[in-house]
């Protein structure tokens, strides 16, 4: 599998997302820097985390509308997969690509921690080494990442299984920790080859650095593009 | 021309900040305070023909960039 990590002015996640794709495929990815032109031909195309362009008016509102965000739309539409992290996952839903916002954390506080999360679809590109319903931890490190959207808008996306992560609310876990609606962590389009999520997968996938749970979405997305 | 944009949530959206400086308010004693909404105010100068052109353009950047139609109403006022 051959990835693509756009680098944006303020993104500070990017080289976690290399260390962590090149572990796992075997494959270094391509960095490719906002103001490059074109996206050379690859499998995954990754939005990292950060504050693309000092997150100004709102967080991923500028990214959203940078020449480099339109090439990445184009892909999206051939097939590529995307994967949105953090910031990412606010670029996305700010594209349209991705349904609702994410707006300031309930608490108005930036939360870094580890949060439980449970597995609402193991049957997805980006999630199928995983188990239905299995509880796992990865880390969170936002202030904008209160998920919103409509009623009517919530019911069909649950309706169409686009939910993907969930805050793990129930007995044990670490419960919601912004305000998410419905304790939505994690989203993925109707096609299945677009998702985004606030919590850091490729922070959690190296045991030295306090957990594994995050390695089997980039193990996930191997198995399924190679 | 100047235009004043001014971007609000919309109704039903959760707006923390808004409630924290209401709370604020409470403790320095403005009790009658019910209810606090923030948003944003825009400045924008451009050049445009007539009003109705301007209008237009303001209008669209609003749609493509200023406001978030999932979360945001805007008005735009010419000045």
């Amino acid at each position: 599998m051959k990835a693509a990590v756009i680098v944006f002015p303020g993104s500070n996640c990017d080289r976690d997302a290399a260390v962590t794709l090149e572990a796992v495929t075997g494959v270094k990815p391509a960095m490719i820097w906002h103001g490059d032109e074109a996206l050379p031909k690859v499998d995954l195309i990754v939005l990292p985390g950060g504050f693309s362009y000092g997150d100004y008016l709102r967080s991923g509102a500028m990214a959203a509308q940078s020449p480099i965000v339109r090439a990445v739309k184009a892909e999206a539409e051939r097939g590529v997969a995307v994967l949105g992290i953090c910031n990412g996952f606010q670029i996305l839903t700010e594209t349209g690509l991705l349904p609702g916002a994410l707006m300031r954390n309930s608490g108005l506080n930036f939360i870094c921690r580890d949060v439980d999360l449970t597995v609402e679809r193991a049957d997805t590109a980006f999630t199928n080494a995983y188990t239905q319903g299995e509880r796992v931890t990865i880390p969170i490190a936002h202030k904008d990442g209160s998920y919103f959207a409509d009623d009517e808008t919530l019911d069909r996306i649950e309706g169409e299984g686009q939910v993907v992560f969930r805050y793990a609310t129930a007995e044990g876990g670490s419960g919601n920790p912004n305000g998410s609606r419905r304790d939505i962590a994690g989203l993925i389009d109707r096609t299945g080859r677009i998702m985004g999520l606030m919590p850091h997968p490729e922070r959690a996938a190296d045991a030295a650095l306090g957990g594994i749970d995050g390695r089997r979405l980039f193990e996930s997305l191997t198995r399924t593009l190679n | 021309m100047k235009a004043r944009i001014t971007v609000t949530l919309k109704n039903g959206v959760l707006d923390p900040q808004g409630r924290a400086i209401a709370n604020a308010l409470h403790s320095l004693g403005f009790g009658g305070v019910e209810d606090v909404r923030q948003g944003k105010l825009i400045e924008v100068e451009l050049k445009a023909a007539d009003e109705t052109s301007a209008k237009t353009e303001l209008d669209a950047m609003c749609r493509q960039l200023l406001a978030n139609p999932v979360i945001e109403n805007y008005r735009v006022e010419l000045l």
